[in-house]
């Protein structure tokens, strides 16, 4: 049995004719934290998407728990990965505790019907992103900070064993950009999620994840542990603006220049 | 929180409400029939003119009705669905246009009723094909793309109609008219539709909870495992043709397609595996009350049920839109 979550061999990720990313090559064993970071525009996105399954790579071959996607029936892979969405888009209204029980759609079959324990799952992973007074509220009264924990909650409930998480900070505060980041990490720790996140914030990256994934956006990337890899020269040039680096202790901080 | 046990509660509901309907429809008329009556001539025992009428002349219409109703109204859940848009209704990408054009063709150059009813088959039919072929291009599919195609096909229909009707006979547009706005009267047999309805219904209910998922955008339901361009393209072909049967049975009857589904929804939820099996019972029992009305209200003239279900559903829907703000948003 392949420990791994994640295997990636010579993946090129291309749209409308221009490569993204090529040649890339990674293995992400269970308990592990990949943060990617690049400029708007540079793959990120397309990259998740590519990796979950969503959409063909130009090149290359992604494993999923040892099995290569095209193996997989699209049910087998979202029983595997969950993928956090960029938007969340409610066109009709739903309460909160329903769309988080869409977390348990590949785990049901056809004319099941959630079950107590998939309710009581849901509920869970709506009280540790602390909605579990809103289960009965609609969607529609959320506020947006609200409706990305919401999101998150539905992944929980959908309880893969990587997470694929697209700006999982947007709309946010401050103090649960970090409840966020920490929920993950505990759940990587204690559970053996492995989790791959579009961060926009270095430092929060820093802290939050042990490899680090640039994307240049014209098919060059760099990929290594966080303490390797997030300097201040390396990322300059990734976002094309100075940065410089500070020390508190044992601390780095990296901030614009 | 969704359970089996709610959602056969609610249907069961429905399905007492609609078998009421069909009685009520049933007696009623010029020539009243008790609801003892009623029963005692489906069963075979009823001699005499109450019973034939019950049997032969209202019994085939009421079922009809009640088809036409349910099957515009699992369309017009399925299309709300596939276009992700709580005001689509079963006609909004074109499909009544197409029919009309099919039907008021046979009108015109007096073919018979068989002719009217295989016309507005072929023209929804049509409709169908042409939207499908256009929205796909290139093959991308996106909701706008399939929206803006019916909604030109729909309007290049609707001129096409308004040229026929322009040089139609005069005494042949009485019957164009009443067809335009949906008729029961015309309706030969209900067999086609209420088994067409039953198929429909078996087709789509296996697919409710992918549906409530692609209901969240295509994105997200793909990244839950749903194969959404067949889902979609089974949807649209479904809804199609659930349309096209109920137009061809009774004209284009409005707003059941529309109102029905906000009506279940409101009261129930929006988890599919609930909302179809009862938006169709609903639909079907609202159209057989409404049929009812529209032969009985003025009679012994009868009106064309679409006047009465449009004159019914515009307040009840200004009324929903007034409520619920986020509807008109989308």
């Amino acid at each position: 049995m392949n420990a791994n979550r994640l295997d990636v061999e010579g993946l090129a990720v291309e749209i409308g004719g221009l490569t993204l990313v090529r040649d890339l090559r990674f293995h992400l064993a269970a308990g592990e934290r990949l943060a990617i970071l690049g400029r708007n525009g540079a793959g990120k996105t397309t990259l998740l998407h590519t990796l979950a399954g969503l959409r063909a790579p130009g090149a290359g071959r992604i494993a999923l728990c040892g099995e290569d996607l095209p193996q997989l029936t699209p049910t087998q892979i979202a029983q595997r990965r969950g993928l956090l969405l960029q938007h969340q888009l409610d066109a009709f209204p739903a309460s909160v505790l329903e769309t988080a029980l869409i977390g348990r759609h590949p785990w049901l079959g056809r004319w099941t019907w959630e079950s107590r324990a998939d309710e009581a799952l849901a509920r869970d992973s709506l009280r540790v992103v602390g909605l579990e007074a809103f289960a009965l509220r609609d969607v529609h009264t959320l506020s947006g900070g609200e409706r990305q924990r919401l999101a998150i909650a539905t992944l929980l409930t959908q309880a893969p064993q990587l997470a694929l998480l697209d700006e999982p900070l947007s709309h946010l505060d401050l103090n649960h950009q970090v409840a966020v980041l920490d929920l993950f990490s505990r759940r990587v720790s204690d559970a053996g999620l492995a989790v791959v996140m579009v961060l926009h914030d270095i430092n929060l990256a820093l802290r939050h994840a042990d490899r680090a994934l640039l994307l240049f956006g014209d098919g060059r990337h760099v990929i290594g542990p966080v303490a390797e890899v997030m300097q201040a020269e390396l990322l300059t040039q990734l976002y094309g603006h100075p940065l410089r680096e500070l020390a508190d202790g044992e601390r780095r901080y990296l901030v614009p220049g | 929180m969704p359970t089996r046990r709610r959602a056969l509660l609610v249907n069961l509901l429905l399905l007492i409400a609609a078998a009421l309907s069909i009685v009520l429809a049933l007696g009623a008329g010029s020539l009243r029939v008790a609801p003892g009556d009623v029963l005692a001539a489906l069963l075979g025992d009823g001699e005499g003119m109450a019973a034939e009428v019950v049997r032969n002349l209202r019994l085939p219409r009421a079922l009809a009705a009640f088809a036409c109703g349910g099957l515009l109204a699992l369309a017009g859940t399925l299309m709300q669905v596939l276009l992700r848009n709580p005001l689509a209704d079963p006609y909004v990408l074109g499909v009544s246009g197409g029919a009309a054009v099919g039907a008021l063709l046979a009108m015109l150059f007096s073919l018979p009723l068989l002719a009217m009813h295989g016309g507005a088959f072929a023209g929804a039919l049509c409709a169908v094909l042409l939207v499908f072929g256009l929205a796909r291009g290139d093959g991308s599919w996106t909701q706008t793309r399939l929206l803006l195609t019916g909604v030109i096909v729909a309007a290049g229909a609707a001129a096409v109609v308004a040229l026929i009707l322009s040089v139609a006979p005069e005494q042949k547009l009485h019957g164009m008219l009443f067809w335009l706005m949906g008729d029961l009267s015309h309706a030969a047999t209900p067999w086609p539709a209420l088994i067409v309805l039953v198929l429909g219904l078996a087709a789509a209910l296996p697919l409710a909870r992918d549906l409530n998922l692609l209901a969240r955008g295509d994105l997200v339901a793909k990244s839950f495992g749903v194969g959404v361009g067949k889902l979609r393209g089974a949807i649209y072909v479904l809804a199609s043709l659930l349309t096209a049967i109920a137009v061809t049975t009774a004209g284009s009857i409005g707003f059941i397609g529309l109102i029905v589904p906000h009506l279940v929804r409101l009261a129930a939820g929006n988890d599919q595996r609930l909302l179809l099996p009862a938006a169709t019972l609903a639909g079907g029992a609202l159209l057989v009350c409404a049929d009812t009305l529209a032969r009985t209200a003025v009679a012994p003239q009868q009106l064309p049920v679409g006047v009465l279900t449009a004159l019914l559903g515009v307040p009840v829907f200004l009324y929903l839109l007034s409520r619920q703000p986020e509807m008109g948003k989308t």
